[in-house]
């Protein structure tokens, strides 16, 4: 029997990961992306061995919606990616700040 | 009885509107509406005076005017014996004053307008002498100042006019600062404005004092009757702030001899007289009365001596004859100094006027040095003048004489301090009275003609409606004295209006008192300064030239006016500007507009140029941002 501090710790690995993938990123957005998809993986993990250890199933029930969503945000994510890369001819993280003051 | 009171000033203020409103199309119909009204007010006050004289006094509100709290104005209407007589003399002389001038205005653009104000004029005079508080004696006070200020200015396309309009109204906010504070103060310690409830009151006030700087005590009555007298001051133009009444005869001459001689100037005189029950508790503010109108009596009196414009001579005379009255005021001989109010208001006005018909013959022209000779071309003008000049140099039968010689005789008896200076000042004034006066007759009525040939040609005789007032003032000017002398300053006619504290009741005195030759003094003074006018002006004519010359700095002084305008100009107008000029550098320019408005605006924009480097436009950096904010909020909800 797995204990349910090494999902954990798993879980909160993943999480380091993505939140470092996004900082620590200069060049792809896309990578933003798969760190925001491994950030939402993180929390999955946790809900699955909370689930588990609790004999509560709504937390697996919630992974499925924490999917759907990953799904569909990673489709409009990709999708305005294109788009920016169509008006840009660049996806380089420096290159999006438009916003800068 | 209450709706004739009532009717006096009102007739005035409908000739006013009337003559303002319905001459608009046709100028020259202006005197048939003013005049009617003036003319009821002049009957009704001659009707009111013979009731007033069987003894029926008047003293009630005719109106509530404002109601708050425990303060309650009205417009209340004072008829006694003192009101009286100053209703008659001002519808009298206005009366007068309209006459003439429908001749001297003719054809002036502003005719219309001019009537209408000296009706106007008329209504606020009325309301002044006829309110029965402190309150209406302002609005009276303000109206004849707005008045005046609008009639010195009434050719107002010309600069020197504006000019002096504006002083006088400034001066005259001077002393209206001193009238105010005397007003509040009344109102503090009596709690009322009436007259007849402020003075039964004053008695108990007696020995109340206050202080306004630590450790200084003031008695109020003190106080409020020396603020007052400051508003007195400011109108009747004594010493200092008289500097505005020879600069207003820029005005048309008609203004000149009702407003800045024989009424609204005199205004001071009677509110001193008004208020005699306030002024009778202090010493100390008849002593400040008594020294103020002693220097002006005799230092304008002086200038007299050599202005050469012949209005401005008259109005200098008008400033120490108000001197007189002033110090009348101050020795407590009230019923004196109304006395010679009421024929100096006769007899300047007749002087102003005549002077008007010498002027108006010459084209306009008021250099007495142009002048001489008037006496042929001029005979009633001439005859007039010359009476008025008698009058005003205090030559017996003539009016001036008794009630200037009231005035010394009482200076003299007075115990009052100051009063002997006073008696000194008004001795000697009574010489050089007569000496810048008949200076003025000989200058403008004998002599050669020193005026051009084409003023010389055009030289006549005014029309009727200028001779006829002149005539209608002259006899006054010549009787009023000997016939009025006795029961005015003598036989009690003021009655209850005025009061006298009983140790300085000098005419009472007076009238049991024969002082013997010096009672002879000021007349042979009189003859004295007529004398060396003839002597200087007539047969050795090139000896003033001389003794100016001679007397070193003193003509200069003299014809400096002793420097006050100067003064003015540099203290209060010079300085006036540099303060100005100071807050705009500094308040506006540097403080309001450098540091305050577009101060902000930059210090704003300098934050903006700091806090716009927080965005960067990088997602992984509001995104951080995000992650540390998250992580603050959980620590600190973890930690509390």
């Amino acid at each position: 029997m797995i204990p349910l501090s090494n999902y954990l710790v798993l879980g909160a690995i993943l999480f380091s990961i993505g939140v470092m993938g996004i900082f620590l990123n200069r060049k792809n957005v896309i990578t933003i992306l798969m760190a925001i998809e491994l950030i939402l993986l993180a929390v999955n993990i946790n809900f699955i061995a909370f689930s588990q250890h609790l004999g509560n199933l709504a937390g697996q029930v919630f992974v499925f919606f924490i999917l759907t969503v990953a799904a569909a945000e990673a489709a409009v994510g990709l999708a305005i990616l294109v788009l920016f890369f169509r008006n840009k001819r660049s996806i380089d993280v420096d290159d999006i700040n438009s916003l800068n003051g | 009885m209450e709706a004739v009171y009532l009717l006096i000033p009102l007739a005035s203020l409908a000739g006013a509107i009337l003559a303002g409103l319905t001459a608009l199309n046709d100028r020259e119909v202006a005197h048939r509406w003013a005049i009617p009204g003036v003319a009821v007010s002049f009957a009704l006050s001659l009707y009111v005076l013979m009731d007033v004289l069987q003894g029926n006094t008047f003293n009630g509100a005719v109106y509530t005017w404002l109601v708050s709290g425990d303060l309650q104005l009205e417009v209340g209407l004072l008829v006694d014996q003192l009101t009286a007589l100053m209703m008659t003399v001002v519808t009298f002389v206005s009366l007068l004053v309209h006459i003439y001038t429908i001749g001297y205005m003719h054809g002036d653009p502003g005719y219309n307008r001019f009537f209408s104000y000296i009706s106007l004029f008329t209504f606020f005079m009325l309301m002044l002498v006829m309110g029965n508080n402190f309150l209406l004696l302002f609005f009276g006070w303000e109206g004849v100042g707005l008045v005046s200020y609008l009639l010195i200015g009434f050719w107002y396309r010309r600069q020197s006019a504006i000019s002096a309009n504006l002083k006088a109204f400034l001066v005259n906010r001077v002393g209206d600062f001193g009238f105010v504070l005397g007003i509040a103060a009344i109102y503090t310690w009596f709690g009322t404005l009436q007259y007849d409830e402020v003075f039964a009151q004053v008695g108990e006030l007696g020995a109340t004092t206050f202080s306004l700087i630590p450790g200084w005590e003031w008695s109020v009555l003190s106080f409020i009757a020396i603020a007052l007298f400051i508003g007195a001051m400011g109108k009747s133009a004594q010493v200092p702030l008289h500097v505005w009444l020879p600069d207003s005869m820029e005005g048309p001459t008609p203004i000149s001899a009702l407003i800045h001689a024989a009424t609204m100037v005199t205004a001071g005189v009677f509110m001193l007289a008004r208020v005699s029950p306030i002024f009778e508790q202090s010493e100390t503010a008849l002593a400040v009365v008594i020294i103020v109108g002693a220097l002006t009596a005799l230092f304008m009196a002086l200038i007299g001596l050599v202005q050469n414009d012949i209005k401005r001579v008259i109005a200098y005379s008008t400033l120490s004859q108000l001197g007189y009255m002033v110090v009348a005021m101050g020795v407590s001989a009230y019923a004196a100094g109304i006395f010679h109010l009421m024929t100096h208001a006769f007899f300047k006005a007749l002087l102003f006027l005549g002077a008007g018909s010498a002027i108006h013959a010459m084209l306009d022209e008021q250099d007495m040095r142009k002048m001489g000779g008037l006496r042929k071309y001029m005979p009633v003008t001439h005859w007039t003048f010359l009476i008025g000049a008698l009058a005003l140099s205090g030559i017996p039968p003539f009016a001036g004489y008794y009630s200037k010689d009231a005035i010394i005789e009482a200076a003299a008896l007075s115990h009052i301090p100051g009063a002997g200076f006073a008696y000194l000042a008004v001795l000697s004034g009574a010489l050089i009275t007569a000496l810048y006066t008949f200076r003025m007759y000989f200058l403008t009525f004998h002599g050669e003609e020193r005026m051009d040939e084409h003023t010389r040609h055009h030289l006549h005789e005014s029309p009727k409606v200028v001779t006829v007032p002149l005539i209608l003032l002259a006899i006054p000017s010549v009787f009023a004295g000997y016939i009025w002398l006795e029961p005015l300053v003598f036989g009690g006619y003021f009655g209850e209006s005025i009061t006298v504290a009983h140790d300085h009741d000098v005419l009472h005195e007076l009238a049991h008192h024969h002082p013997g030759w010096a009672k002879y003094i000021p007349l042979g003074l009189a003859l004295l300064g007529i004398a060396t006018a003839y002597y200087l002006y007539m047969v050795r004519r090139d000896l003033p030239a001389k003794i100016a010359a001679a007397s070193g700095p003193i003509h200069g002084i003299l014809v400096k006016k002793y420097g006050f305008d100067e003064l003015f100009d540099r203290v209060f107008a010079e300085g006036g500007r540099n303060l100005g000029r100071v807050l705009w550098k500094v308040g506006d320019l540097a403080v309001i507009d450098e540091r305050g408005v577009n101060g902000t605006a930059r210090r704003v924009g300098w934050l903006s140029t700091r806090l716009r480097a927080l965005q960067s436009g990088y997602v992984y950096h509001y995104a951080f941002s995000m992650l540390i904010g998250v992580f603050v909020l959980v620590s600190w909800y973890l930690i509390t």
